[in-house]
């Protein structure tokens, strides 16, 4: 565990400290980035996008748009050979050759204003051959499906991911463990079932927006919404062929993220475009339309399971078919499937398994990272399969669970041993709160009442080596400055980076700044704000780099009074002697350090406490059976309970009381750890009831919010509660583990099995909408 | 295309802006008068994220024609705090955890303003009734509802309505 021991303990870790951006966004002062001001410089982007989910461009003609007068650049697929995409270089900047989905963007222009620049966009003109598409994994994956990317093959891509080229197969991940063809004969209870889980949008309520300028150089400049600055600056400076150095990203608040905003999705497009218009910045702000269908949307996923217990409830084996819908790029979307099939036992410990996870082009939106990461949407069936395996054996699913759930020292899917875990206490805790095992009456004489619960793991999914940095500086009043490169998008990062440096270094709360916009000229490296990793990584080095910052301030003082630094402290500012008992504050000191008796000269100079983290223990898996060593640094666990009532006169489901339980490792601000479970409940819930990308020929027919519904206030729960479990995480500042993203990965499994508990009926997957569970009712004879 | 010449108050102050025909009230506070508090969140009534009060009541400014406010109150949330006061409702945000982006926070302060002028006691199904045109997608809305039953509670106990 990453712990500095001060000898005083005056910390602020563990205490619920104020937002410290709360008061600019309460007052309207918080700067995003489409409120940046350019002046009158400004020229504003759109995109001409095909129209068709698979066809061959022929011919590009945009002579009509750049006569067009106020048009200052036209770009098309000509102007940008270069490849671009995270784990797997499989798109273009403005496609060349071929779209393969609808709104794949062919042309760009900018304008000196946002009409002229949509009525440049319809001078395009585009002649296509059109293709017949792929619409569903399954069949993508077959010998008979068009070829999406013939080039697969030869895409540049990460040693982890595993191609196969002349398919639509861009990623398949297996696990070998056990023998489960053996296994079966010794089940007692079988549960075999497919699941279909909708693509869904992560719908931030800040829509993406990008600006940038180039200038005569050829250095780039980015402001965007980004929850990746670092990776954008690498990535399109690679596809453009230019130096990293060379290209800056900045990025102000975030107005939600969860992950669409992650990697490069349309950044590359405002930078394209501004390269032929030097010196004026050109802005790219999607419409909520756009949002739905251009930007990166949560894949689908065809899932089958196979899971088998003996007699005693003790899980057996279990054999898993992932079919997920990738899209027509998936650059990111293969760690997904990598992510899916490593975490596929879920969280229990089962001898015998085999899991196939393939990622499959699609000509459907570009699917990629959201919030889960592919958890939420396999969890969805696993969690179902194991309530309807405990009813089988009759075993309550609660107790189920207790047997089976991993515990410190199990043996993982990969081979490798859990650390330690609260799972188990997270289960007491949902299923006490939830009151599990007793069931209130219900409301009104039409509705019926049920419980559910469900189980979760989830690790960060990235490089084994995605590093962090920071860097601490003090001003002359002794006040602190953090650089971080991790982004706040709401999770409060920067509240906790600020708590951590303070509780290292030895300051108060209130004495720390962050130092913001993350700019890519000036702060530290940081992979990516993803993988709910930043408290976990990011605090490792902002630990470190606060260490170095004492030391550094300890040497000088120690050297002043001829005392060892062993006896010296800093508490709240000020560095103190436990031997003799001498103060001196940090202001001042931290810039000119101290004069030597008698004019001899001083020592000291100004601080800068560097630090950097990076993993240095993970391990690959065999590409054939997913065995290995360590695969991940670390899997948070938890337990969400819901209580829900069914109107059986119209199927609607009202959620009563949402439980969550997760373990942490250590809460550094437990009322933002709650926070981050309520949001998640929600948003889980909103899946779990509403959301699903309409898709037909390729086309998202529901791309607003009047047709794509997402849970307002009073479709959430009144009664939300969380819970925090603390069993430390031993290379996590303070024992801390990340909680962002997992609070939504039950949700839906946890709500299904909870309207088996009250009505009896399964649905295929979600959203369980009213009509679809009126529907179900019906034909399960419940009502007429 | 024609221009005009709009008079209206914004946050207290008088101010006079020449427009085209087709700018909202949203784009003209935002690109006029650099109040960017004001958000963009979908430019077609839903979200709620640009929602201000003209002449006392809620609307989303990108459904309001800026010529249509010729002689009309606005207040944004720019407006809410009064000489570095807070608004008790702020506060109260602030205190309950209310805040997670921020991207919604002014058009949920807005509405929640409208609400306690008109109801200064409102019921928990009130307040969540209230909301509804304000979509938030991180906080579950629980902290934002605790936000605004401690605000009607400070205002009743006698602190700034």
């Amino acid at each position: 565990m990453n712990e500095p021991h001060n000898k005083v303990s005056i910390s602020p870790v563990g205490e619920n400290k104020p937002r410290i951006d709360a008061r600019e966004k309460v007052t309207g002062a918080a700067i995003f980035a489409d409120d940046l001001q350019f002046g009158s410089a400004l020229l504003h982007a759109r995109i001409k996008r095909s129209p068709h989910p698979h066809a061959l461009i022929k011919k590009v003609d945009v002579s009509k748009a750049r006569a067009l007068p106020g048009v200052k650049a036209v770009v098309t697929g000509e102007d940008f050979p270069g490849y671009i995409g995270l784990y797997l270089q499989d798109r273009y900047i403005f496609c060349r050759d071929r779209v393969r989905y609808i709104g794949d963007p062919v042309a760009g222009v900018a304008a000196i204003s946002e009409e002229i620049a949509h009525q440049a966009v319809e001078l395009i003109e585009v002649e296509y051959e059109v293709l017949p598409p792929v619409l569903d994994p399954e069949f993508g994956a077959s010998a008979q499906a068009p070829l999406l990317h013939p080039d697969l093959a030869k895409y540049v891509v990460a040693n982890f991911i595993f191609p196969e080229g002349g398919t639509n197969i861009s990623n398949h991940f297996k696990i070998r463990k056990g023998n489960v063809e053996e296994a079966w004969g010794q089940c007692a209870a079988v549960i075999e079932r497919k699941y279909h889980v909708p693509h869904i949008q992560h719908v931030p309520i800040e829509p993406h927006v990008a600006t940038a300028r180039v200038d005569e150089t050829g250095e780039i400049t980015l402001w965007g919404s980004s929850q990746s600055p670092f990776a954008q600056r690498n990535l399109i400076a690679q596809s453009m062929g230019i130096s990293q150095s060379k290209m800056r990203v900045i990025a102000p608040f975030v107005g939600g993220g969860f992950g669409c905003k992650a990697g490069v999705s349309m950044e590359a497009l405002a930078v394209a475009i501004a390269s032929q218009v030097k010196g004026r910045p050109v802005k790219l702000l999607l419409t909520r339309e756009e949002e739905f269908y251009t930007a990166f949307v949560r894949q689908g996923l065809t899932a089958y399971f196979k899971i088998g217990c003996d007699e005693k409830g003790r899980l057996l084996a279990m054999e898993n078919k992932f079919y997920w819908d990738g899209g027509a790029y998936t650059e990111y979307g293969v760690n997904i499937t990598r992510a899916s099939g490593y975490s596929s036992s879920g969280p229990y410990e089962v001898p015998n398994i085999k899991t196939d996870s393939y990622c499959v082009y699609t000509n459907h939106p570009v699917g990629g990272p959201m919030r889960g990461f592919g958890m939420p949407e396999m969890h969805a069936g696993l969690e179902q399969c194991i309530d309807e395996l405990a009813h089988a054996i009759g075993m309550d699913a609660v107790e189920f669970r207790r047997r089976n759930c991993l515990k410190t020292g199990s043996v993982l899917v990969t081979g490798s041993q859990m650390h330690p875990t609260g799972l188990p206490q997270c289960i007491e805790k949902a299923a006490e709160a939830i009151g599990w095992g007793w069931k209130a009456a219900p409301s009104a004489p039409n509705k019926r009442r049920g419980k559910g619960l469900a189980l979760m793991w989830k690790a960060p999914a990235m490089p084994p080596n995605a590093g962090s940095s920071a860097w601490v500086e003090l001003a002359e009043d002794g006040s602190v400055s953090v650089g971080v490169g991790g982004q706040d998008i709401g999770q409060g990062v920067f509240t906790v980076a600020a708590q951590m440096a303070a509780a290292a270094l030895g300051v108060p709360y209130e004495s720390v700044r962050v130092a913001t916009p993350v700019d890519t000229r000036y702060s530290p490296y940081e992979w990516q704000t993803v993988a709910s990793r930043l408290t976990w990584s990011m605090g490792n080095a902002i630990v470190n780099a606060a260490r170095d910052a004492r030391q550094q301030i300890l040497k000088t003082v120690s050297e002043a009074w001829e005392e060892s630094p062993n006896d010296l402290d800093i508490v709240n500012g000020v560095v103190i002697s436990f031997k003799t008992e001498r103060e001196i504050p940090l202001k001042n000191l931290v810039i000119y350090g101290l004069p030597k008796p008698d004019g001899q000269g001083w020592r000291g100079g100004p601080v800068v406490g560097r630090g950097s983290f990076m993993p240095t223990y993970v391990t690959g898996l065999d590409a054939e059976t997913g065995q290995g060593e360590r695969a991940v640094v670390h899997y948070t666990t938890g337990a969400q309970a819901v209580e829900l009532e069914i109107d059986l006169e119209t199927g609607r489901i009202e959620i009563l009381k949402g439980v969550s339980a997760f373990d942490v490792g250590k809460a550094i601000n437990p009322e933002l750890v709650k926070a981050q479970m309520e949001g998640g409940f929600v948003q889980g819930m909103s899946s779990a009831l509403f959301e699903s990308l309409q898709l037909r020929n390729g086309a998202v027919q529901n791309p607003s919010f009047v047709d794509y519904r997402i849970a307002t206030a009073v479709d959430a729960p009144k009664d939300l509660q969380a819970y925090i479990i603390e069993v430390p995480q031993d290379d996590g500042p303070w024992g801390a583990r990340g909680i962002g993203e997992h609070s939504m990965v039950p949700t839906i499994p946890a709500i299904a099995n909870a309207i088996y508990d009250a009505v009896g009926v399964r649905l295929d997957g979600p959203p369980f909408t009213a009509e679809k569970v009126y529907l179900a009712m019906v034909d399960a004879g419940i009502i007429q | 295309m024609t221009f005009h010449q709009i008079n209206l108050t914004v946050n207290g102050e008088a101010e006079q802006v020449v427009v085209a025909s087709n700018v909202t009230l949203m784009r003209m506070l935002r690109e006029n008068l650099a109040l960017t508090g004001v958000k963009n969140g979908c430019s077609a009534g839903e979200c709620g994220a640009c929602t201000v009060l003209m002449n006392g009541e809620p609307v989303n400014s990108c459904m309001v024609l800026a010529v249509e406010c010729e002689g009309a109150e606005i207040i944004t949330v720019e407006g809410l705090a009064k000489d570095h006061q807070l608004d008790p409702l702020q506060s109260a945000l602030i205190n309950e955890g209310g805040v997670q982006c921020g991207f919604c926070t002014p058009g949920v302060l807005m509405s929640a303003r409208a609400l306690l002028n008109r109801n200064p006691q409102p019921g928990e199904d009130q307040i969540r009734e209230a909301l509804v045109g304000n979509l938030c997608r991180c906080t579950g809305y629980t902290r934002i509802v605790e936000g605004i039953q401690a605000a009607a509670a400070i205002s009743a106990a006698g602190g700034r309505p």
